[in-house]
């Protein structure tokens, strides 16, 4: 298998690729970690006419503890989070969740934000950043600009990105120290993409009531889900099993008519959907601060 | 001397490249669109290294890349410049002793075709460099990413066991 002939450029400087990226706009691609868009290009799948390779590009590679938000940079490979002393002690859900991307193999390469622009529906950082409200940095030669998360992606594989544009940085915003979070999904086998996965982050009151929820699904729609109705549901409750039941009935409603496919049909997704709600707002709850 | 000023990089479909396989340097000019899986094989004739599904799901292509755990089928030679890769024909000594990992597979009988086996060998070799002494999910996780269609991962499993213990032994002896 042979991916088709392709324009290549390694710069070392961002400002460098983003005049690259500027001088064949509609036909160039951001190559980071590789993992999704390599194997496009080996089954032919995708077959841009230039590859702008952003792996050398050292600015890039940062993961930053800062106000409101951890910043993690373009070339920051996904084993590096999980690996990440400040990411474990400080965002503990995102390593969590980084564990269930693929294998390790796999993550010693993929990128964090790569992971992001791609936009697979059924990937899990695009969900967990649409559960905490996060945003991306949006860069060009001309400027750039920050992208709210449910901006973002606009479909399967789609996103608000403009051609000329690449993402630097993908910001995902601390939880509330009392908050409780979980994230579950269910693959087939291990590292398989999930058919359905939810990420959920719960802050109680003093009084032990539901303050403020934040569910978020991927696998049920062409994009990442935010579940709002649910939230509204679970906010002010005790999380007491009647609540529960309502969320979940409310998520399967979630489920896209048109996610039926060789892996799940649309009723199988949501079966899961309302099973997976309810565990991960158990675990959530459970992991809450008193 | 004046300092030399870097030229603005431009786009193209061929690159010089150097990259360190096994101990040896290799400078060659490859196509940007080489595989590096490809590169160990056609190019330097390393085909220890083997090719399954080559969109990164079997396994079977892995090698370290500076120290970590990668599908070469997903990354192109080029990107290996200037990195040190690691493959199975890397592994035993220079006088064809066994690695303690290979020796371990072949006494436990952690292999039946031997299709996979290579790629196995180099992903446990990351494992162990991480986690000297994992548990039996642990082993069962990491091995996730490579497929073996033969043994049923039982013997593999109990290979990997024991060569984690000689390792952990072999370091006992070296402090």
């Amino acid at each position: 298998m042979k991916p088709p002939r392709f324009q290549y450029c390694a710069p070392r400087i961002l400002d460098e690729a983003l005049t690259l990226l500027d001088q064949n706009r509609e036909d160039t691609k951001v190559l980071a970690g590789g993992q999704s868009l390599v194997p496009l290009l080996n089954m032919r799948l995708a077959g841009p006419a230039y590859l702008v390779d952003i792996n050398r590009i050292s600015e890039l590679n940062y993961i930053e503890s800062e106000d409101g938000y951890l910043a993690v940079g373009a070339i920051v490979r996904q084993r590096q989070v999980e690996r990440s002393a400040l990411v474990q002690e400080k965002h503990p859900l995102l390593v969590e969740l980084v564990k269930h991307i693929g294998h390790m193999q796999i993550r010693g390469r993929g990128t964090i934000v790569g992971s992001i622009a791609h936009a697979d529906p059924a990937a899990e950082l695009p969900a967990l950043l649409t559960c905490l409200n996060g945003e991306v940095l949006a860069q060009s030669s001309h400027g750039e600009r920050v992208i709210k998360a449910e901006e973002f992606f606009t479909g399967y594989l789609s996103t608000a990105l403009e051609p000329g544009e690449m993402l630097t940085e993908a910001r995902f915003p601390w939880i509330a120290p009392k908050a409780g979070w979980a994230f579950m999904e269910f693959a087939r086998r291990s590292g398989d993409y999930a058919l359905v996965g939810v990420a959920a982050v719960l802050t109680p009151t003093i009084n032990d009531r539901c303050l403020s929820a934040q569910i978020a699904y991927l696998g049920i729609a062409g994009s990442p889900v935010r579940g709002h109705a649910i939230e509204d549901v679970l906010v002010g409750t005790t999380l007491d099993e009647p609540t529960l039941d309502a969320a979940a009935e409310l998520a399967r409603t979630l489920v896209s008519d048109d996610m039926s496919d060789v892996h799940a049909t649309v009723e199988y997704r949501g079966v899961l959907t309302t099973e997976l709600t309810k565990r991960v707002l158990r675990a959530a709850w459970e992991r809450r601060g008193h | 001397m004046q300092e030399q000023e870097e030229e603005t990089p431009v786009f193209t479909e061929e690159c010089d490249i150097a990259v360190i396989v096994n101990g040896h340097r290799y400078e060659q000019r490859v196509p940007v669109r080489l595989l590096l899986s490809d590169f160990l094989r056609h190019d330097l004739g390393h085909t220890g290294t083997h090719v399954g599904c080559e969109h990164g799901v079997c396994g079977c292509c892995t090698v370290l890349l500076n120290g970590e755990a990668v599908r070469s089928c997903l990354m192109f030679a080029v990107q290996a410049d200037g990195m040190v890769v690691t493959t199975i024909e890397g592994m035993a000594g220079t006088n064809s002793d066994l690695h303690p990992i290979q020796q371990a597979f072949q006494e436990k009988h952690g292999l039946q075709c031997g299709f996979c086996t290579p790629g196995i060998i180099m992903s446990v070799h990351a494992m162990l460099h991480e986690n000297p002494n994992p548990s039996d999910e642990e082993i069962r996780h990491e091995l996730s990413g490579n497929i073996c269609r033969c043994t049923g991962y039982q013997n593999i499993v109990e290979a990997v066991r024991l060569a984690a213990e000689r390792l952990r032994q072999q370091q006992m002896e070296v402090q």
